[in-house]
């Protein structure tokens, strides 16, 4: 069966009015099978959420799909614009945006909010009188484990972690079959965050949706997702199924990223942090983006970048630790 | 220019004693945000207020700074009344106790440089001039590790990175050389490759400057990483207190345990260990 969502050679690049034009994903290949929960991790400006956004089409300028085809469900996406791009958006895919508080309407109720999605895409037959609009609302309100009564409230009204549940219940009110979260519990405490999460893996088990979410705590992810790309500087760096990932990383900045976790079991709690900092990426690479923070680089990273090559239970793009999975298959 | 701050000196140590906060809120109920609160921080110890959303945390934080006054109970640092400052006195505990704030993005003036943020308080307080100020200023970025000082002084909030502001936001809370330093959930809106950084940078700093340190957070292994001491807050109320690595081991309250298991943490979930290695 072919995958749900097929992404190929996806260019996205920031022009600013001032200021140097920045290539935020840098050629990325991305599949999502249906039914799929799979993660997408990496520090502040690796390019996560410019690819969400990217996959999703909701990029906006300065932000620009530079090259590269979107297919979902058979159909490419990254070439379809106005009512035939808002067609295939009805169809089934859907942006939960990081922090609810600011991606709801700060002066409508929530009733209305959810009225204006079912009336802006209602189809020929859609029932869009008050009672039916009503019920869905209620019916999804449930499904996000918030009380009929948040119908009626403002935002401001709700706490964080409603807002967001919210923002979630708004996502499914189409029934899409793809839903890409975006740090959907960045801004929250953590038994929010856990109780979030949690409904959220709930919602993608019993409805069946495609799910990509995306955040820069690799706890989060790993405790809520299938398999975990983890981005660098614009390129997928490591791509493994999520319990390969936490016993055996294979790209160095996945282990750097897994090491900031302290073991809470044990004797000493040990901060670490990754030393240096990303690239700037208004000037391209060379070779590997990691290499002038990577305990391993050597000369063939200063000059080729790697490619995702097949390592472990999935790939990653790696020089050294090609060769030396290569060097212990030949022994 | 006062004394070479990192000289020893007479830190006081906090105390808070039955202190208590309500509010009235909506339809005249009133909220009890804060109930009953006793505990003291020992000259340069590192305590951690440790709770979820709404338990409290951040009341306590601006009772403590003075910039609200508790309904009943009594907090002092040193010889100052915290609870019952008035404009002179308020001013020395502002000398003393200095905030770090949550939001590097919204603690920072977007339209002053880092230099003319840092001057400001050690001008007002210090009384130092503004070529001494410049450079204390200079000294105060390298020792927040934003080197060289001299590019990063001339810069503004927009040219930095979320790290690297909270950094700056450290630097000015250490700029009139307090005797105390409340940081607020310091690193809950970094990414997580920074915050062991930014923790670092805070527990080092108060083992050479031999300050207090009352570090909020709602992450108890964090807690765990830079203080000796926790006190536990739920609904207002210490619900767990104790040394910070015997809480995380032998959580006796429920909401402790609640708060440990919630922590995203790869290593916390059931039957996994330390990280495995791929090295062949």
């Amino acid at each position: 069966m072919p995958p749900l969502l097929a992404a190929r050679g996806i260019r996205v690049a920031y022009t600013p009015a001032q200021g140097p034009r920045i290539e935020a994903v840098r050629n990325v290949d991305l599949e999502v099978a249906a039914g799929e929960f799979v993660g997408i991790v990496g520090e502040s400006g690796c390019g996560k959420s410019t690819l969400g956004y990217a996959i999703t089409r909701m990029l906006r300028p300065p932000a620009r799909l530079e090259g590269g085809s979107i297919t979902f469900d058979g159909t490419d996406i990254a070439v379809l614009d106005g009512e035939r791009l808002r067609r295939q958006r009805r169809n089934g895919f859907a942006l939960v945006l990081q922090s609810g508080m600011n991606a709801l309407n700060p002066v409508r109720t929530i009733r209305q909010q959810f009225a204006d999605i079912m009336k802006a895409h209602a189809r020929p037959g859609d029932d869009v009188a008050a009672a039916g609009l009503d019920r869905r609302g209620l019916e999804l309100l449930e499904a996000v484990r918030l009380e009929g009564a948040v119908l009626r409230r403002f935002p401001h009204e709700l706490s964080g972690g409603m807002r967001q549940r919210v923002a979630i219940a708004l996502a499914l009110a189409l029934e899409p079959r793809l839903i890409v979260f975006d740090e959907p519990t960045t801004a929250l405490d953590v038994i929010v965050q856990q109780a979030v999460l949690q409904t959220i893996r709930d919602l993608q088990r019993h409805r069946g949706f495609t799910g990509v979410l995306i955040s820069h705590d690799l706890g989060v992810v790993l405790s809520a997702t299938d398999r975990v790309m983890v981005m660098y500087a614009g390129r997928i760096v490591e791509d493994q199924p999520s319990a390969a990932l936490l016993s055996g990383p294979h790209h160095p900045y996945t282990e750097a990223l897994l090491d900031c976790y302290a073991d809470p079991a044990g004797d000493v709690i040990e901060l670490r942090g990754i030393p240096g900092t990303p690239p700037d990426l208004s000037r391209a690479p060379s070779g590997c983006a990691f290499e002038p923070r990577c305990p391993l680089a050597e000369d063939i990273c200063r000059v080729q970048d790697p490619p995702l090559m097949p390592l472990g239970s999935g790939q990653a793009a790696c020089h050294v630790r090609a060769r030396l999975q290569e060097a212990s298959h030949a022994s | 220019m006062p004394a070479d701050p990192a000289a020893p000196r007479g830190v006081p140590p906090l105390v808070v004693s039955g202190v208590s906060k309500t509010y009235r809120g909506q339809d005249r109920k009133t909220v009890v945000a804060v109930d009953d609160v006793s505990f003291a921080i020992a000259p340069g110890a590192a305590v951690s207020l440790v709770g979820a959303s709404g338990s409290g945390k951040s009341t306590l934080a601006r009772l403590i700074t003075g910039s609200e006054r508790p309904t009943s109970g009594t907090i002092t640092f040193g010889d100052l009344i915290v609870s019952r400052l008035r404009a002179a006195g308020q001013r020395r505990l502002y000398r003393q106790v200095q905030t770090v704030f949550q939001d590097p993005y919204g603690a920072l003036n977007p339209l002053h440089t880092v230099e003319y943020t840092l001057m400001r308080p050690v001008q007002n307080f210090l009384g130092a001039t503004s070529a001494q100020a410049r450079g204390r200023v200079h000294e105060l970025l390298e020792t927040v590790g934003l080197s060289p000082a001299r590019q990063f002084a001339a810069k503004l909030p927009h040219q930095l990175s979320g790290g690297q502001r909270q950094r700056v936001v450290i630097a000015r809370a250490l700029a009139c050389d307090p005797g105390l330093v409340v940081a607020d959930e310091p690193v809950s809106m970094l990414d997580v490759s920074l915050r062991a950084g930014v923790l670092s940078l805070l527990a080092e700093l108060r083992r050479e400057r031999g300050l207090s340190l009352l570090y909020i957070t709602h992450d108890l292994l964090s807690a765990r990483a830079i203080t000796d001491e926790v006190l536990v807050l739920h609904h207002g109320r210490i619900v767990e207190r104790g040394a910070t690595s015997q809480v995380l081991r032998h959580p006796q309250h429920d909401y402790t345990i609640r708060l440990i298991e919630a922590v995203p943490n790869p290593y916390a979930r059931p039957g996994t260990t330390s990280p495995g290695r791929s090295t062949p």
